[in-house]
């Protein structure tokens, strides 16, 4: 049985309402397309998990898919702010987005712990911050052989990781380089998985650093530019360009919605 | 360009954030080991490689460590920084294994908002259940400001980013000053130095207050006050700032056009 499917297909199958769904990508191959597919089939009140929601979640949020954004960073990297994710976390536009905030450090021990099969992970992190006292998912903890005291995050276990790699091979093994985030972590913590890629081969690019095999991935869908406006390390470049336009097409409600219906809610299957 | 600074003396041939950037960059060490984020940070550790420090590392939190991009990027991940570096690892391992076990020279870091203590916000202004402004927040950082050796803050100074009250702490300084940083437990000695564009500020060493030690050209002590939401201590030692020179400026204003 393989795992290779479409885009359309994959997220039909494996994302229903109310789930909780990590979309990961630090920077390099963000899965843009799944998100727009995401959108295109009007899931609602999803649980968005990512470390650095950047345009694809301001996307999503403000095409109303999210009750709850669970995050470390959100922002345009480079540029400023997500206009969509303020507008809903100060206003409640399109829906009010309820948050649980960590630091990049607890987001990665949390996927870890996720993809250990562990309940919590532990760390030396958040000392004097106010992160603690707002989000339920910190808590102190004592080291058992040293009595020192650590801080321990719980685990995340999303429903659905979603990722985008360079290739798969045809029995669905995927495999990507470059800046490998917490992709593999993602996968692993994630109950479900669909990964979007940008060449389906017969042999990996020797460049490949990371291989997850087929068992553990759901689904694999044949995407090439899937990670735009982010880039594909040996396939395509940043467009920079696009960041700074996305905080303009962003800024307003009206610009927002036309964007969205010219450019993402056009018939489906990219 | 025209310097955006507004003085009675001869107008500096720079603008403010261009001697901002190099006088953090003096701050940097030869084989210095340096966390580095975006902006001004970036530009900062990439114009001390590329002048005094040759040999200093920069680590971004995307993974990639001794990294020497020609240009600046203008993320954190940029395909470049991965291209040029010793080692791409993930990133819960540049936090687990880098940064947390105290690997880290010098944290490099900017925020919204400081207090008299270095304390940063970069999480929310208002309440934080209802804000009135909502930041992105602090991605890598309070796990930067407390566990590097030490860290460098790069600011500019208004009376809305220097405050006597921040309304949310995301990474420590030094907490409530007198030492209280070590007691909560951070490991790294905190914020050595915090840059703006009116001069230098660092903690007593008394009372860990951050204190004015150097005003930059054209800018007057009376101005660094007025610019601070608390009341800002000056040191009786006070220097001026040296001017950037015009290989600082050079090699600076390359990196920008690139």
């Amino acid at each position: 049985m393989t795992n290779i499917t479409t885009l359309q297909e994959a997220i039909q199958t494996h994302v229903h309402d109310g789930d909780m769904v990590a979309l990961e990508g630090f920077t390099h191959l963000i899965p843009v397309a799944a998100g727009h597919e995401i959108i295109r089939q009007g899931r609602r009140d999803l649980t968005l998990v990512r470390m650095t929601p950047d345009l694809v979640y301001d996307q999503m949020i403000g095409a109303g898919c999210a009750r709850k954004l669970v995050f470390s960073w959100g922002g345009n990297p480079g540029v400023g702010s997500l206009h969509r994710l303020r507008e809903a976390i100060e206003k409640g536009y399109p829906h009010p987005l309820e948050i649980e905030e960590h630091s990049h450090a607890g987001m990665t021990v949390r996927y870890v712990a996720g993809a250990s099969g562990l309940p919590f992970g532990t760390l030396r992190g958040y000392i004097g911050t106010d992160l603690p006292a707002h989000t339920d998912s910190i808590a102190p903890i004592t080291c058992p052989f040293t009595g020192e005291v650590l801080t321990a995050v719980s685990a995340l276990n999303p429903d659905v990781g979603i990722i985008h790699a360079q290739q798969a091979d045809r029995q669905g093994n995927v495999g990507f380089w470059g800046i490998i985030g917490v992709q593999k972590e993602a996968i692993l913590a994630s109950r479900r998985s669909i990964v979007t890629v940008e060449q389906i081969v017969d042999e990996f690019d020797p460049r490949v650093r990371v291989v997850l095999p087929h068992w553990v991935v759901s689904a694999v869908a044949e995407v090439p530019g899937g990670a735009r406006p982010s880039y594909a390390h040996g396939y395509y470049e940043r467009d920079n360009d696009y960041y700074r336009e996305w905080d303009v097409i962003s800024r307003e409600r009206e610009s927002f919605d036309s964007w969205l219906q010219t450019t993402v809610m056009q018939p489906a299957g990219v | 360009m025209v310097a955006d600074i507004s003085t009675a003396a001869p107008t500096p041939a720079y603008t403010a954030d261009e001697i901002m950037t190099i006088v953090a960059s003096r701050e940097l060490k030869n084989h210095d080991v340096v966390f580095v984020g975006i902006g001004i940070p970036s530009t900062a550790a990439n114009l001390a490689r590329r002048t005094h420090s040759p040999d200093v590392v920069l680590i971004y939190e995307s993974g990639t460590i001794g990294t020497k991009p020609t240009r600046t990027p203008l993320s954190i991940g940029d395909g470049e920084l991965a291209d040029t570096a010793d080692a791409v690892v993930s990133v819960p391992e540049i936090f687990a294994y880098w940064l947390q076990p105290g690997r880290i020279d010098k944290g490099f870091l900017g925020a919204a908002q400081i207090d008299r203590w270095g304390n940063l916000n970069s999480t929310v202004i208002g309440d934080y259940d209802h804000p009135t402004v909502r930041l992105p927040g602090a991605g890598g950082a309070p796990e930067i400001a407390m566990a590097a050796k030490e860290t460098v803050i790069v600011l500019r100074q208004n009376p809305r980013a220097f405050v006597a009250e921040l309304p949310f702490i995301s990474s420590v300084g030094h907490y409530r000053g007198h030492g209280s940083r070590a007691e909560i437990g951070a490991s790294g000695a905190g914020p050595s130095i915090v840059v703006t564009d009116f001069g230098v500020l660092r903690p007593d060493a008394i009372t860990d207050e951050l204190t004015l030690v150097s005003i930059h050209p054209g800018r007057t002590v009376d101005e660094a006050i007025a610019a601070t939401g608390w009341p800002l201590r000056v040191s009786p030692d006070l220097v001026a700032t040296p001017e950037p020179t015009d290989s600082e400026l050079r090699e600076l204003r390359k990196l920008n056009s690139l």
